[in-house]
């Protein structure tokens, strides 16, 4: 998404390019499109753009793509949550929205 | 399981979640087309918040496939899945979940009769999540409507500390500060809730802590030149401080409201930006506290 950026060089998003076989798996399922398939190979073009939503590191045969492992959706309320929980040791419950 | 029109068993299978919103949207525009829908349980919630969550699963699918006994009434062995559906599905592992190989159709509904009557072929911006002014504008009033418990539980607590002044406490004086405090409140939701998801990249910087101070100190200064006759320069200086503090809170929190964010980059910004927004909160309480002593 042209219009709106976020912060550049955050993203936890790492492709073994020696791994990827090329199948394109992840230029579908990214709904921002920051891949892209160069010959039999897929590449980065955007990581800036990248949401760490996960779609392609799951959807890859060969578990080439490393996403942020914590939890695919986080919300500032989730996050102060989760925190707290760290320091009192309580559970959280239920989360977002 | 559920029929749009009259599917045979040649349809497409379209597989979406049972979020009453996103059904009755897929089964209307749908309305042109015969085909299957096949509703996973995500308990109600829509598709991408289940992906993320892990509700509208591989598992749920092959699940779902199965229970509906998918394979005696449709001839093909191909599931439609939403494209935001792939943060919680892997499509190629669905062939030997359940006997059906999955394909990820787009974002948004309205393109699936286009991408069905394409061969199952999706164009760039049929891929593409947007967040334009009419979906931003969409979440305010969600984003308001939420701000109101909260909003009721500080103001149990600051009408009482209101009062506390040179005679021990007064009605009166929690009253008449109670009024100036809501205005002030007003002016952060309007800066942190309204303005933010509106002008959101007009708005300058990249971390939304930042893009709330902004839209607060221009929301702040309406509510200066009101204040400061009425109330002196005191205590409008402090409220201007919750302003900054709460819209900016507020503008933080409306990164869970887009399809942009990244996780690594919210946890960033939270560091930075709720420290000083705990800081100015503080400030502004304690003066806020001290101020009938002073003023007498």
């Amino acid at each position: 998404m042209k219009t709106f950026r976020y912060l550049e060089n955050v993203a936890m998003l790492e492709l073994d390019v020696d791994s990827c076989i090329g199948c394109g798996m992840c230029v579908t399922t990214c709904p921002h499109r920051i891949f892209c398939l160069e010959g039999k190979k897929a590449r980065i073009v955007d990581l800036g753009a990248c949401m760490e939503c996960g779609a392609c590191a799951l959807n890859c045969p060969v578990d080439a793509i490393h996403v942020n492992p914590d939890d695919k959706c986080g919300c500032a309320t989730l996050l102060i949550k989760s925190w707290l929980a760290k320091y009192t040791g309580k559970d959280i419950g239920g989360g977002c929205c | 399981m559920y029929a749009v029109d009259s599917p045979s068993a040649d349809s497409p299978v379209v597989v979406t979640a049972n979020y009453k919103l996103t059904f009755d949207i897929v089964r209307r525009d749908l309305k042109t087309v015969d085909a299957w829908l096949l509703a996973v349980d995500t308990r109600g919630v829509n598709v991408w918040c289940a992906a993320g969550k892990g509700t509208f699963s591989t598992d749920e699918v092959a699940y779902q496939v199965k229970r509906a006994g998918l394979d005696t009434i449709v001839n093909h062995r191909t599931l439609i899945l939403p494209q935001l559906s792939a943060t919680g599905v892997d499509c190629l592992k669905l062939k030997s979940a359940c006997g059906f190989r999955g394909v990820f159709g787009p974002v948004r509904i309205s393109d699936l009769p286009d991408f069905l009557e394409n061969d199952l072929q999706a164009d760039e911006s049929m891929r593409s999540v947007t967040f334009t002014l009419k979906e931003r504008a969409e979440l305010i009033p969600v984003e308001v409507f939420l701000r109101i418990k909260p909003l009721f539980l500080v103001l149990l607590v600051m009408l009482p500390i209101s009062g506390i002044g040179p005679g021990i406490f007064s009605l009166d004086q929690a009253i008449d500060r109670i009024t100036l405090f809501l205005a002030a409140t007003g002016a952060a939701l309007l800066a942190g809730t309204v303005a933010t998801p509106l002008f959101l990249h007009v708005l300058p910087f990249r971390q939304f802590w930042l893009k709330g101070a902004f839209a607060s100190l221009l929301c702040a200064l309406p509510f200066i030149l009101w204040c400061v006759p009425i109330a002196g320069w005191l205590l409008t200086g402090t409220l201007t401080l919750w302003i900054l503090a709460a819209g900016s809170f507020l503008a933080m929190n409306f990164t869970g409201s887009t399809p942009y964010t990244s996780l690594s980059g919210v946890e960033l910004e939270m560091r930075r930006g709720l420290p000083l927004q705990m800081a100015l909160s503080a400030v502004a309480l304690v003066s806020w506290l001290i101020s009938p002593f002073i003023q007498g």
